[in-house]
């Protein structure tokens, strides 16, 4: 079941979608929230995408069951971001004007409800209180639910706390008469373990848990949340965050915190991540270890700051200059954002690399009731060199290609780290023997390095002759989209991709065995993957790719289509 | 072996790595790599304990030629490199070396925010007004009417100063220096080095092949007549009158430096995830 709640900037419906999340996860059920708002940094258009199920749902439905705007102010813009059908109901306050004909055209039920009267009517409520209040029970969540997710979130004075208990109360009297039935039953068994937060938060999470003490960063929407999560939480494990001038400072603050042996990352989106490029360059040619966590929004130049997209791909995959091997990987869901990026920590570290982690808004800002992700031992486990290690060579051509590093403070390894190509001690060289034996250490390291089966996620019938491949955001729509091409007799494989870089073809070779359709979704306009793919991977038979821009995000049903189309075809 | 030698104290060669330099006959940066290993001595803190980060041109090759930790990045970057290590790590001593075109034009806007930031870093530029590695372009110090090929004539830009700049920026200690004064630059960077937060020195070391002019500097050079102030409107004063050729150290500011990391834990990040619970 899908409920938008709409209004203007302050008119709270954030509030009452994250509420109505939290009463849904106390009532058993999963979901997620998505937040959408328009440019304005106050007072623009804002909505709370919510998606409410029995079962874990990370992406959002081609419809939504209700949408109710506690004012209609460019609430129009959402069009496209909020589409109805006939049988949704739309609730509006009469008060403010009537719904906008984008809305009512797909013939929905509509109703309207004088909220802004009905929370006068209580001295010291609020509107927001009575819409959570008419759409926490038209999606059947309990009243005591609701109550008590907005009990914990309370933090003012005791008496407007009843006053708003009681606008939720008139609200739910209020959907009583209205008398939709988009109810989703009660949950049959309450959840236990679980847990409720945002990608970008998930991901500040794993980033610890992998050992990650530095962290050195420059505001950028859609990444900040992440960083301003991770500012009191490293306080607290003995680290420190550090808010640099710009992106070419924080990639450099974060490479010489890990020249100096502390885990490090950095957090931003497109823009920053361009700025950052040479000395990401200068990590792969220095072995030093980093993480690069890219909050992916639309692109290119400013883009759509605040709208997600996949477009950043191509980028990650190949835009340093020279050759220049690094990882990058890419969580599957909101919950992967954690173990993902625990894992980019303990393969940066393990294999002296830059590991960029592409996220996204859409999973970086939206928040999820998940089952708590398993716990993974990944920690940061770096080789490094012993004091006084004889004939040391910072630079080493070993057969794994990793050679321990110094560390500064250990006696008699000094080195110096160096983005020119050196020689194995690390004395700058530009020889071409010295260039050869360098780059392929580099490279070598990387591909020799076992990954294990956490390099992709593959699901479906293991016979199916079609597959389709993804990545990232996308994974959990096209995941939707295939079951409901079960249903309808199409059958496929699912292969969401985690280790973008460095391509794994003995190992995407046995899944495509006997496969003569491959569909590769996703959300950018140049078909990044599909591109990548092809020059990365032989992909057996008939290759098709199904992929659009952001921001809005793929839904399972036009996935679903595609899948359909694509197998006739 | 249970006999320990009693170690001698350490010497400037005891921060000389031996590598050969690349630099030109004549370069002042010799005599900065001289001055910095003094320095070192002077101090004497172990060279495994020292940390010498650079960017890109003639005098960021400096970090190899000693027998310290050496960091050599990208252009214009040695800063947040270097501000990054000393947050992430405070018990190293963390020297930065830089020239007028790495620290001042690709690299100025960092130059800017390490001054106000005042992590304790020492900062040492040698300034020659020559971009020397690209084989001589005019960099911000140069003079405006400096002739040559990238342009003709002179940029008709005028030349920045990096005190006033560091002064009203924030740094804590902003000295002068001349490359042929190698003793007294030695001194000048140790006293960078002891003095809390960020210290700034700029050496004025001249580049013998495409500013032959600058060999007149020895001439020119002269003790600054007053002493230090902690005053920054009377440095101000001073160092925007005075001839650019008045050598000492011109402020000594009690900012407090940046704090590093402290390392203190006050749980395990596991203990975080509870307020992801339900």
């Amino acid at each position: 079941m899908s409920i938008a709640l709409a209004g203007s900037g302050g008119s709270g419906v954030m509030t009452a979608g994250t509420l109505l999340l939290d009463a849904a996860a106390r009532a058993g059920l999963y979901g997620i929230m998505v937040r959408t708002s328009g440019p304005q940094i106050r007072g623009g258009e804002a909505a709370a995408l919510v998606r409410l199920a029995h079962v874990p749902t990370t992406s959002l439905d081609d419809r939504f069951d209700l949408l109710l705007a506690i004012d209609w102010q460019n609430i129009h813009r959402f069009a496209d971001e909020i589409p109805l059908s006939a049988a949704s109901v739309l609730i509006g306050d009469p008060d403010e004007g009537t719904a906008p004909e984008v809305f009512t055209a797909a013939g929905a039920r509509y109703a309207m409800l004088p909220l802004k009267k009905m929370a006068k009517a209580i001295p010291g409520s609020w509107t927001n209180m009575v819409a959570l209040g008419v759409a926490g029970a038209l999606a059947g969540i309990e009243r005591e639910a609701l109550a008590a997710a907005l009990r914990a979130s309370w933090k003012r004075a005791d008496d407007k706390l009843t006053a708003n208990l009681a606008a939720l109360d008139a609200g739910i009297a209020a959907a009583a008469d209205i008398g939709a039935s988009c109810a989703l039953p009660p949950a049959p068994t309450p959840g236990t373990g679980r847990w409720l937060l945002s990608g970008n938060e998930a991901a500040g999470y794993g980033a610890l848990r992998g050992g990650v003490r530095f962290v050195a960063a420059y505001p950028i929407t859609p990444a900040t949340e992440l960083l301003e999560w991770m500012a009191p939480a490293l306080a607290k494990v003995g680290g420190t965050l550090l808010q640099a001038e710009d992106e070419l400072a924080s990639i450099n603050m974060i490479i010489g915190a890990s020249y100096g042996g502390v885990p490090s990352l950095t957090a931003t989106s497109g823009p920053g991540l361009a700025l950052m490029t040479e000395s990401i360059g200068l990590a792969v040619a220095a072995e030093v270890p980093i993480v690069v966590v890219d909050v992916m929004r639309g692109g290119p130049s400013t883009g759509i700051p605040a709208k997600s997209e996949q477009s950043d791909l191509s980028f990650a995959v190949s835009g340093l200059h020279g050759d220049a091997p690094r990882l990058v990987l890419a969580p599957t869901s909101i919950a992967d954002c954690l173990t993902t990026t625990q894992w980019a920590v303990h393969l940066a570290e393990a294999l002296q690399a830059p590991a960029i982690v592409l996220s996204d808004q859409f999973m970086g800002q939206s928040r999820a009731v998940i089952d708590r992700p398993p716990d993974v031992d990944f920690a940061g486990a770096r080789l490094t060199a012993a004091a006084n290690a004889p004939d040391y060579k910072r630079y080493r051509d070993t057969p794994s290609g990793v050679s321990p590093m110094a560390i500064p403070g250990t006696p008699g390894v000094v080195y110096t780290a160096d983005g020119l190509e050196h020689s194995e001690a690390g004395i700058p060289s530009s020889q071409s023997r010295d260039h050869r034996l360098q780059l392929d250490k580099r490279e070598r390291k990387l591909l020799l390095h076992d990954y294990g089966d956490r390099w992709a996620d593959v699901e479906g019938d293991a016979a199916a002759d079609a597959v389709v491949i993804t990545f990232g955001s996308t994974t959990s729509a096209v995941r939707e989209a295939l079951a409901r091409a079960a249903c309808g007799g199409v059958h496929a494989k699912l292969i969401a991709l985690r280790l973008l870089a460095p391509a794994q073809p003995e190992r995407l070779a046995p899944l495509l065995a006997g496969v003569d359709r491959v569909l590769v979704v996703e959300q950018n306009h140049g078909a990044q993957l599909y591109r990548y793919l092809r020059s990365v991977y032989d992909l057996p038979g008939k290759v098709s790719s199904f992929h659009r821009p952001g921001p809005l995000p793929l839904r399972p049903g036009e996935i679903a289509e595609a899948v359909f189309a694509w197998r006739k075809a | 072996m249970n006999d320990v030698a009693v170690a001698a104290p350490p010497t400037a060669a005891s921060y000389k790595s031996g590598y050969k330099p690349i630099w030109c006959p004549g370069c002042g940066d010799y005599s900065v790599l001289s001055s910095v290993t003094k320095a070192l001595a002077m101090i004497a803190v172990p060279p495994s304990m020292v940390a010498v980060v650079s960017g890109i041109g003639c005098s960021s090759r400096i970090p190899a030629y000693t027998s310290c930790y050496g960091f050599h990045g990208v252009h214009g970057r040695s800063l947040p490199a270097a501000t990054g290590l000393k947050v992430a790590r405070p018990e190293l001593t963390v020297l930065v070396a830089s020239g007028d075109g790495d620290g001042y034009s690709i690299g100025g806007n960092h130059f800017l925010h390490a001054c106000r930031r005042n992590v304790d870093l020492t900062y040492i530029v040698m300034d020659n007004h020559v971009y020397g590695m690209t084989k001589g372009q005019p960099s911000p110090t140069t003079e405006p009417d400096w002739d040559s090929k990238l342009s003709p004539g002179g940029t008709g830009v005028r030349s920045f100063h990096p005190l006033v700049i560091a002064l009203a920026s924030g740094a804590n200690f902003v000295a002068r220096a001349f490359s042929g004064d190698p003793n007294g630059t030695a001194e000048m960077i140790a006293q960078g080095i002891r003095h809390p937060g960020f210290s700034f020195i700029e050496i004025l070391s001249p580049c013998v092949t495409f500013r032959p002019e600058q060999r007149e500097w020895k001439r020119q050079m002269h003790a600054a007549p007053v002493a230090p102030t902690d005053d920054p409107a009377r440095a101000a004063r001073r160092i925007m009158t005075d001839d650019g050729f008045n050598i000492g150290v011109l402020y000594v500011g009690k900012r407090t430096p940046y704090p590093a990391v402290t390392g203190k834990v006050k749980c395990a990040p596991e203990a975080l995830e509870a307020e992801f619970a339900l």
